[in-house]
């Protein structure tokens, strides 16, 4: 560990990526500090969940620089946790809610070694932080979608890496979970975590964030919400997909129903 | 009864067999679990039949069976997602092709075998009362390398075979964890063909696992139970073959299944065996 803090946690240069030849995100530079809630919005196909995929290491980039503390981020994977969209999570599969948390820790543990005393213990914390103390043994596939999403949730605590990417953590999911999951995040990015969440609920960006990124397969904007939420650079990011409604003095961001069918609808 | 019992161990061939068949039931049980779990049915069946060709060339050359049958597993393991990208198909397209034609390269060669093929043919449907001592050391041995490894890779394996993504992004090397489990499938196998030969053993894979699924939701339980159930199999095959005289390693097999749907019928009958999935 370096004894200075760092002066940004993630850097992302001139990222270009894609799945073929033509690249789905290009031109894709921006820098966050450690202990800043982020969010990125844009319409289905604008490149949110790609851009989580490269700086993750689950897609190649086409060219450009993600590093994590000034080096390069994928060889500090374990340093960065991932909640995926809510697809499939393999409901059958016999482990328990405890078990899929403790995969969190398995970085941490090494290798060849066996959970601790320490581990157990840092799992019931981050049990108890999402309120499922009481299903620690429940069979995974038993919970309900907003249970099943705190406890990924959950594992992520457990594997306390220093920058969190979540790809819609509240789409979904009830509004008591979604206020849970917010609460848990704004605490982590309160002890100086990164936290970036790709996001549809434009409302919410403006009231919880302290940055938002806008791609539209190229970044569009990026900065405070209040000097990105202007009329013109969101219907860069949302193209046509986009209705803003004026209520007295409040501005209600309204984006069509395409922007919010999502794959399991 | 107790007679009845210990009649069959008398038997020099049967204590052999008794030793071979329990190693090979445990390892087929702790590698049969992610076998179930991960839809690895189909290619374990391939890999079995892509084993004989490897038999009957070592046999033809005279060099070690295992030898042969582990060289061509192996390749068809690490062969399959080669073919699938290659030729841009489905892995299910890719294992079927390579399933028919090593097995029907292997039926090939041993028609050019002028005389004596019987040898070849209990590779075929299996010969566990005809293991010797040597082949007791060498089952021995290849189940303990793959008891160990899965020992010493267990939390990644499991993470791998639950959330193969997650386990990317946390740095895990997924591509390598999974060439390393169908290697393991691989090596089982090998063990396992001289038991049930090698047209049975993706029974010895699934059959006991997937009786140990049907009672418990809990990974370790359902290895655990597995090999459990697929020692009884052996036991209990091994007694059925000696008194009815019938083939052992098909009598393994069904003794296997039986225990399949009798676990299957007590689940709905006793609700203490409640679906737990």
């Amino acid at each position: 560990m370096k004894g200075a803090p760092w002066h940004y946690c993630l850097e992302v240069r001139n990222l270009a990526a894609g799945y073929g030849e033509r690249p789905a995100i290009e031109d894709v530079s921006f820098a966050v500090r450690p202990g800043q809630m982020v969010g990125v919005i844009g319409p289905n196909g604008a490149g949110k969940t790609t851009l989580f995929k490269v700086i993750l290491g689950l897609l190649p980039r086409l060219s450009g620089e993600i590093l994590l503390h000034d080096a390069d981020a994928l060889g500090q994977r374990a340093m960065m946790g991932y909640l995926p969209q809510l697809d499939a999570i393999q409901r059958n599969f016999p482990v328990s809610v405890s078990d899929v948390v403790m995969m969190g820790r398995y970085p941490q543990i090494g290798w060849v070694k066996r959970p601790k005393g320490s581990d157990l213990a840092a799992v019931r914390q981050a049990l108890d932080r999402v309120t499922l103390l009481d299903h620690a043994d429940t069979q995974i596939g038993r919970l309900s979608g907003g249970q099943t999403q705190r406890a990924l949730l959950a594992r992520v605590l457990a594997q306390d890496p220093h920058l969190l990417l979540l790809d819609e953590p509240v789409s979904g999911v009830d509004p008591a979970t979604q206020h849970a999951i917010f609460s848990v995040l704004e605490e982590l990015r309160d002890n100086g975590k990164t936290v970036i969440v790709a996001t549809h609920d434009l409302n919410c960006v403006v009231e919880r964030f302290d940055l938002v990124l806008c791609l539209n397969r190229r970044l569009v904007a990026w900065g405070p919400p209040a000097e990105v939420f202007r009329d013109d650079l969101l219907e860069q990011t949302y193209g046509s997909h986009l209705m803003i409604i004026r209520v007295g003095d409040r501005r209600i961001v309204v984006a069509d129903e395409h922007v919010h069918r999502r794959n399991n609808d | 009864m107790l007679d009845f019992l210990t009649a069959p161990f008398g038997y020099g061939f049967m204590e052999r067999a008794l030793l071979g068949g329990v190693l090979v039931a445990i390892a087929c049980a702790v590698i049969g679990t992610y076998v179930v779990l991960r839809g690895l049915a189909f290619i374990g069946d391939a890999l079995s039949h892509a084993a004989f060709p490897g038999v009957v060339i070592a046999y033809m050359l005279k060099a070690n069976i295992y030898l042969g049958a582990a060289i061509f597993t192996v390749a068809t393991a690490l062969g399959i997602g080669f073919v699938s990208r290659r030729a841009r198909t489905s892995y299910d397209t890719a294992i079927g092709i390579l399933f028919a034609g090593a097995f029907a390269l292997g039926i090939l060669l041993m028609s050019t075998i002028q005389g004596y093929t019987a040898d070849l043919f209990s590779f075929l449907f299996g010969n566990i009362l005809g293991i010797t001592n040597a082949d007791v050391l060498v089952i021995g041995s290849l189940a303990a390398l793959v008891i160990i490894a899965v020992a010493f890779c267990y939390k990644e394996l499991l993470l791998m075979s639950f959330d193969p993504v997650v386990a990317e992004a946390m740095g895990y090397p997924v591509q390598s964890l999974n060439y390393l489990l169908l290697t393991l499938v691989a090596l089982t196998i090998v063990v396992s063909i001289q038991a049930v030969g090698v047209v049975l053993v993706v029974a010895l894979l699934v059959t006991p696992s997937a009786t140990a699924y049907l009672l418990t939701a809990r990974f370790f339980r359902m290895m655990a139970f597995g090999a459990l159930f697929s020692v009884a199999a052996i036991v209990a095959g091994l007694y059925v073959s000696f008194y009815l005289n019938v083939a052992s390693g098909a009598a393994i097999v069904l003794v296997s299944t039986c225990g399949f749907f009798t676990t299957l019928g007590l689940r709905r009958l006793f609700g203490v065996l409640a679906p737990v999935h």
